[in-house]
């Protein structure tokens, strides 16, 4: 087979690859962007990512550094350190109206307007995340290798945590391996105001005294409340040829507990025949009717994951995936990612495209109508508005470009842009002129640095 | 916005095309194991850093971060992320 390949002197142990085959497996990322490797010798891995939505939604900034140290060549402990801040504002779940709207903010200390025909975001939407995880790998014997891992991270309102391993078995001189592995994790969830009862009014202070808003406020609330996750994966990586390397991946995860998202809401809809029809309802305390919205307390989703990465004759390298996940939440999504690194000397580009599309949950609600509602005896257990469970489709634009100075040391840019779209129930009365599902575009740069 | 509901027969095709080939190729692996992988003297090529399945660990955990907190799906080349309260 003639092949020329650029890269030859950059030549390492295959068992390199298949171990950092194994470690993607893993969730947590640790592989280093370069394979250096060195017995006694610290790989460095830091980047700045920054993060922005358009209309004044969500902007972040999240630095990471990622540190593994190699002992032995195969026995490798990963530490890795993600901070982010986050500001802007989050759709709440309520529909646009020809009315402008009050809303009372997640703490109960104050409320927001949003303007006739504005989606309702919340601007009080505000966090700082730290993140750390550490990753130890090493093997068994000839066949076999493990790796342990924990992560820990924190934010106002959210702590989560996590323990996970992995046992890989290789065969037929480590041209295939089979993975298994499992995490568990356990979060606990406080947040801003405590939890909202689901399916609760969200109280409104118009036309009350704060003492009758204060003592409304406290009975739709909760104390805080957790969610345990449990993951498992079982993954066969497959050298097909001297060009290509092949992985599949079924996983399932388990949570259970507290799925709910305190800080999104549902308007309620007026589907009473008159001059309020498609309106929002208004209660008898003279206000709207919001409610806070609900999930299930359970979910369990699969997912298979196909990756097949091959290098053409000229050096240059195609890394296409494909994944299929369903739950029992009624969403079905399907995920196509394609990636092509063109390789010149010194340097690389390399163009993104990623493809998504998403169902919609079973309780996925864009509002409920008066009659759902019941006059505060909703038919329903569970409703949520929140766009991230509804039918969905979602395209990814992007590109890398990255220098490398030696073995050592790359410099590397990477943008991307994302636009969502959403559909489904258009509405109907004076709710069918407004926008319920307005775009959702985002773009993302981020500076990397190795060495 | 109403575009994704055209988009969605064209992908389900493409899902059946996408899960045919995934399937022949699970077959085909099971059934010709003998014919797959390479000699010890052919790994050169699968050496090569960039066809690692994951080249950039900090990429990918980055990546997988956003789209946790904006799609309703996670997981699949790993864990199916979390540790945050996004989603």
């Amino acid at each position: 087979m003639q092949l020329n390949i650029h890269s030859n002197n950059r030549s390492r142990p295959v068992g390199r690859a298949l171990a950092a085959a194994t470690c993607a497996l893993l969730g947590v990322q640790v592989t280093d962007s370069l394979a250096k490797g060195q017995p006694g010798e610290w790989d460095v891995e830091t980047a700045l990512l920054v993060y922005s939505e358009a209309d004044d939604r969500v902007q972040a900034a999240e630095p990471v550094i990622s540190a593994t140290r190699n002992f032995d060549g195969e026995r490798k402990l990963n530490l890795k350190l993600v901070a982010d801040t986050l500001t802007g504002a989050s759709p709440s779940g309520a529909t646009p109206s020809e009315l402008p709207q009050t809303f009372t903010t997640p703490s109960g200390n104050g409320s927001y307007q949003i303007a006739p025909g504005e989606a309702p975001l919340d601007d009080t939407f505000k966090d700082t995340r730290v993140a750390v995880s550490a990753n130890w790998e090493a093997p068994i014997n000839r066949d076999y290798a493990y790796s342990l891992g924990a992560y820990g991270s924190r934010e106002y309102d959210y702590i989560s945590t996590a323990v996970n391993g992995t046992l890989s078995r290789y065969l037929d001189n480590k041209n295939t391996t089979l993975t298994g592995a499992l995490s568990l994790g356990v979060d606990l969830i406080d947040p801003v105001g405590g939890a909202p009862v689901g399916l609760s009014r969200m109280p409104l202070s118009n036309n009350k005294s704060q003492a009758d808003f204060d003592q409304e406020f406290a009975a739709t609330r909760e104390s805080d409340d957790t969610k345990t996750v449990v993951d498992a994966l079982f993954g066969v990586t497959q050298v097909i040829n001297r060009q290509t390397l092949m992985q599949f991946t079924y996983g399932v995860r388990y949570s259970s507990g507290y799925l709910t998202d305190p800080y999104k809401i549902l308007s309620v809809i007026d589907d009473a025949s008159g001059a309020n029809f498609g309106g929002n309802l208004v209660g008898a305390d003279g206000n709207p009717v919001y409610l806070y919205e609900q999930r299930p307390d359970t979910r369990l989703k699969h997912s298979l994951y196909w990756q097949t990465k091959y290098m053409l004759g000229n050096g240059d390298i195609m890394d296409g995936s494909y994944r299929f996940m369903i739950d029992d939440w009624g969403i079905t999504s399907h995920t196509l990612d394609l990636k092509y690194r063109w390789r010149l000397s010194k340097s690389y580009l390399e163009p993104h495209f990623r493809y998504y599309l998403q169902s919609e949950a079973d309780f996925y609600k864009r509002y409920l109508t008066a009659s759902e509602y019941n006059s505060g005896t909703p038919t329903l257990t569970d409703a949520s508005a929140d766009y991230r469970l509804g039918e969905m489709t979602g395209l990814t634009f992007g590109a890398k470009w990255g220098y490398r100075f030696d073995d050592d040391r790359e410099l590397a840019i990477r943008a991307e842009y994302l636009i969502q779209t959403n559909d489904g129930d258009q509405g109907f009365g004076s709710l069918a002129s407004q926008d319920l599902y307005p775009d959702t575009n985002a773009m993302w740069l981020q500076l990397s640095y190795s060495f | 916005m109403s575009d994704s509901r055209s988009f969605y027969p064209l992908f389900k095709q493409a899902h059946r095309a996408l899960m045919l080939i995934a399937m022949s190729t699970a077959l085909s692996l099971t059934a010709g194991c003998s014919n797959l992988g390479v000699k010890p003297w052919e790994r050169d090529l699968l050496a090569d850093p960039d066809m690692q399945l994951t080249v950039s660990g900090v990429d990918a955990g980055l990546d997988d971060h956003i789209y946790f907190s904006k799609e309703a799906s996670s997981g699949g080349r790993g864990f199916g992320g979390g540790g945050c309260g996004c989603n």
